[in-house]
């Protein structure tokens, strides 16, 4: 509904509303009760919840510009590549086809926390919306401990706005294949372009950047291939003579190293520093969006969950009418729909629900705790203050840690999980535990490690280089479980890997629990 | 207090760049796959939208991932029923992806829609035309400006002075804009009272009339000659260029010497006259004459895909596209173009025959008339631009030495279709007026 044309109506309408002491009534939005909304939310959030949010920018988006924004990865920044453009026309068809309906908001982790409001929703949606993005997320990305110390949300635009330039400026100085080339091998590499163990640097300040860059392009213009002919210096010479031993060269290299795009960027020998740019890029998105990826079930939670007590709370005050109510719980439940595990429509466990659900548990566990609970939880069962209880949790947590910690066998019981073992060489699944008093630690162990990405997704580590030898770059695979890679995917990405490296790479599958070696695969035996 | 921001008015198609690329990155799948396309679909389809797979090739992102089939694993899946611990369910097919959580539709295999432009790249790629001819061929229709009405917007060489002035009249009336003529009159009787001698009835009178005068000229500069608002300019529609009817005879040899590759290279050689046709002409009709040693006239499907045994008598197609034109095209009202494919395998005594035919009768109702023979490409070596060559290649050297407008030529490739076409593309603009 294109608002020039409804707002002389929602004027009046709006006014009748202040006057009945509503926030709205009807369906029509206009940016004046969007912002009485915002301001009526956010008051009752810090009042009832406590919550503690960056400021604001809501931005109005067409649906086309919401399929424009999920094909880049969600940001509205970004530098241009292919596979963007294919998961674009995915989208599309999706949405044309009725086969999914676009999100009616996105929510970006910066400073101001910007949220897209899509303007086809109805005025109810956009409360609905404004409590679970503006106020939910935002107050998890606010305070939450992955997001304060693994990412600069202050940065973050800013910066994105810089790799859109730098890879423009690339393209026309080497040529879009050269530029998509690098782009392409190091996507591959994204997932093992985070650091998981220690904390990565912080984003440089633009003038930072700019200094970096006119010192390489200084570096470039004064290059000198006479200096390569200066008889080296007597330690030099010996430490190339004598091979410092394995040891040594992996303590120069900060060896091993789980972050290969950043090793890649460091240490290659072929890149070109433009190169070398380009993947720092992509490694500071992935970076960016790795604490997202472990926070899935807690972020979505904490929204739901701030959404759903906001909302009921304004109609409890009188301030929204049943009919618009009606509507949001009617998107709610949607929302947190959650079906069984042999129905058609089960796609795994939706993190709306399972947030919401676990977070209202512990409001419950909190005020009203059963026997159970006192015996599960003896920290928060009965302290009566679950505003605390949450909000601390919020903070402290990520899924993994919040599963193992919170999930009760209420809530098991409740949804009725139980452990499949698949082992690949049975023909069968065998079920290992269900809810009952014997399950409950299992399950809640193995959930939480479900949600561990450090421990589902493939350990692969670089373990050694010969910088002085054969360089082979050697790279590790821990293989746990038995679980190995998946071959023809390896193969490709192993080629990326050499296209970065420049000489040959070599992966060896490492058994964790017996440390033995399960198959090596260099790319010396893969073709081009 | 939010910041809002309405983005609603901001670009679109901000990911249309990115999707160029991708195009550009399938290009040679998605080639291949408008080719099966046009192989399987109809001539007159190749002019439009067209839905294509996801290419596999060159357009997969790989990274490390785990292999299905291997290793233990645990599944932690919500909604039990009557499973008890040691229980044993059978996997779902292989591999159990069944159940296994988190199994959504790979986003590798889905179809999309390609734009006509965007089919007509592909498709012409091969063909190796000329940049300008794809140009022309892409453009949809020739649109003239028509006169239709007015507006009140407009760049200013349209400006309509009747109209304007027509309209400043109407409102100078109904605002009562002082005349030229009332003024003129009031500073008349102002000199006569003026010259005559003072005395205070003239004096009042003059004063009168001094400031009648001014109230009149404040008037006329407030209510303008010309406003803006009276202006009108004159509206242009573009409408199609008319263009008169054309009718595609196609002919081909089905005997079973025409195999699955002879018919491809003889629908594109098709595809492109009717491509040509269609832009040229508002209505276009095609109409399918096979023969062996009999012709009929065919639909679409029957022509491509059903074969039939017999001889090759050429001459039997002519005779019946001579009798359809009789019939049904006449050719003042009709333009009338032919394309017939053929491997050159006739009767020789038939040969004669097809020469006195196209001279007698074809040559002057077509305005063009192409044929291809189409060979296998080792035998392009020997041939090249030999004149000797089957009975039917010979025959219609004949023709082509006595008749302008008639093309042939040997194709063994994709590439060599369009040469066989090159005067038509050529003599364009000769074409458009007499069209």
């Amino acid at each position: 509904m294109a608002n020039q044309t409804s707002k002389s109506g929602q004027t009046s309408k709006s006014g009748q509303a202040s006057k009945s002491g509503l926030l709205f009534s009807g369906s029509d939005w206009d940016f004046k009760t969007l912002s009485r909304a915002y301001e009526a939310i956010e008051a009752l959030a810090i009042e009832e919840l406590h919550l503690d949010v960056y400021p604001v920018q809501m931005e109005i988006i067409s649906s086309q510009q919401m399929l424009d924004a999920y094909s880049s990865v969600g940001m509205p920044l970004m530098y241009r590549h292919w596979s963007f453009g294919k998961h674009f026309l995915y989208q599309e068809l999706l949405y044309r086809k009725g086969g999914r309906g676009l999100a009616y908001e996105l929510v970006i982790n910066s400073n101001p926390c910007i949220v897209y409001l899509m303007e086809e929703n109805t005025m109810a949606l956009q409360a609905l919306v404004t409590a679970h993005a503006a106020l939910g997320h935002n107050h998890f990305f606010k305070n939450n401990h992955l997001f304060r110390q693994w990412t600069d949300a202050s940065a973050i635009l800013s910066y994105l706005d810089f790799a859109k330039g730098y890879i423009t400026r690339c393209e026309e100085r080497h040529g879009v294949a050269a530029v998509e080339a690098i782009l392409d091998s190091a996507h591959a590499l994204m997932e093992q372009g985070v650091f998981r163990y220690h904390r990565p640097p912080k984003l440089s300040s633009e003038r930072q950047r700019e200094g970096v860059r006119e010192r390489l392009e200084y570096e470039e213009r004064s290059y000198n291939d006479l200096w390569r002919t200066l008889p080296r210096s007597k330690d030099g010479d010996n430490v190339g003579e004598k091979d410092p031993g394995m040891a040594e060269r992996k303590k120069t290299l900060n060896l091993p190293e789980e972050n290969l795009l950043y090793f890649l960027e460091k240490n290659s020998l072929v890149l070109e520093p433009w190169q070398r740019e380009i993947i720092r890029i992509v490694r500071v998105v992935a970076q960016y969006f790795y604490p997202q990826r472990q926070t899935q079930v807690m972020n979505e939670g904490c929204a739901t969950f701030v959404h759903y007590t906001l909302m009921n709370t304004l109609f409890d005050r009188g301030l929204i009418t049943e009919g618009a109510m009606l509507e949001i719980l009617r998107n709610h439940s949607n929302v947190i729909f959650q079906p069984g595990f042999d129905d058609p429509r089960f796609s795994g466990i939706n993190p709306y629900a399972l947030g919401l659900d676990m977070m209202q548990d512990i409001q419950r566990i909190s005020t009203e705790p059963t026997a159970e609970d006192r015996d599960w939880f003896p920290d928060i069962a009965g302290n009566g203050n679950w505003r605390e209880t949450l909000l601390d949790a919020w903070a402290n947590h990520r899924d993994e840690s919040f599963i193992r910690q919170y999930l009760s066998p209420a809530l098991m019981r409740k949804w009725r999980f139980f452990i499949l073992a698949d082992a690949a060489s049975e023909p069968h699944y065998e079920v290992a535990s269900i809810h009952n008093e014997r399950g409950y630690e299992k399950i809640r162990a193995g959930l939480a490690h479900s949600y561990d990405i450090g421990a589902s997704r493939p350990d692969i580590q670089v373990v050694d280089v010969d910088l002085l030898g054969d360089r082979q770059l050697r790279l590790e695979h821990k293989v746990k479980n038995g679980i190995v890679l998946e071959e023809a995917s390896r193969d490709a990405t192993l080629r990326h890997i050499r296209r970065l490296w420049g000489y040959e790479v070599s992966l060896a599958a490492i058994d964790a629990q017996t440390g033995g070696t399960l198959n090596e695969r260099s790319t010396s035996q893969i073709g081009e | 207090m939010p910041i809002f921001i309405d983005r609603r008015l901001n670009p679109k198609d901000k990911s249309l760049g990115n999707r160029q690329r991708f195009l550009k990155r399938a290009r040679e799948e998605l080639k291949r796959s408008i080719r099966d396309q046009i192989r399987t679909g109809k001539i007159a389809d190749v002019d439009a939208e067209h839905a294509v797979s996801m290419p596999a090739r060159g357009t997969a992102e790989p990274s490390f991932g785990d292999a299905k089939d291997s290793g233990k694993r645990q599944h932690i899946l919500p909604g039990n029923k009557h499973f008890a611990p040691g229980d044993r369910v059978p996997k779902p097919g292989q591999g159990g992806g069944g159940s296994s959580p988190g199994k959504t539709v790979s986003e590798d295999d889905f179809r999309f829609v390609l734009s006509r432009e965007e089919v007509l790249d592909l498709f012409f790629e091969d063909l190796e035309l000329p940049d300008m001819v794809k140009l022309n061929l892409k453009e949809i229709l020739a649109f003239k400006p028509r006169r239709a009405g007015f507006a009140a917007t407009g760049a200013p060489t349209n400006i309509n002075v009747g109209r304007t002035m027509r309209n400043s009249h109407g409102r100078r009336i109904a605002l009562r804009r002082p005349k030229q003529g009332e003024l003129d009159a009031i500073a008349e009787e102002l000199a006569i009272l003026e010259a005559e001698p003072a005395s205070a009835a003239t004096h009042q009178r003059i004063t009168a009339l001094r400031e009648e005068l001014e109230r009149l000229e404040r008037r006329r500069k407030r209510i303008a000659y010309v406003d803006p608002v009276d202006i009108r300019f004159n509206r242009f529609d573009f409408r199609p260029v008319p263009n008169a009817n054309a009718v595609m005879f196609c002919l081909m040899d089905v005997s079973g010497s025409m195999g699955e590759r002879e018919k491809d290279l003889a629908k594109r050689f098709f595809v492109l006259l009717h491509l040509f046709l269609k832009r040229r002409y508002d209505r276009t009709e095609i109409v399918f004459i096979r023969h062996t040693h009999e012709a009929q006239e065919v639909d679409e499907e029957t022509f491509f895909y059903n074969t039939q045994s017999g001889g090759t008598v050429v001459s039997t197609a002519l005779e019946e596209m001579h009798r359809i034109i009789q019939q049904r095209y006449p050719s003042n009202e009709w333009n009338i173009y032919a394309a017939q494919a053929s491997d050159g395998d006739n009767f020789v005594t038939d040969s004669e025959r097809c020469i006195g035919l196209m001279d007698s009768q074809i040559m002057r109702l077509c305005q063009y008339f192409a044929y291809v023979e189409i060979i296998d490409e080792r035998e392009s070596h020997i041939f090249g631009t030999t004149d000797n060559g089957t009975s039917l290649w010979r025959a219609y050297n004949a023709v082509n030495q006595r008749w302008p407008n008639f093309q042939m030529s040997r194709i063994a490739n994709a590439a060599d279709i369009y040469p066989v076409f090159r005067q038509l593309f050529a003599r364009q603009p000769a074409f458009q007026k007499s069209a």
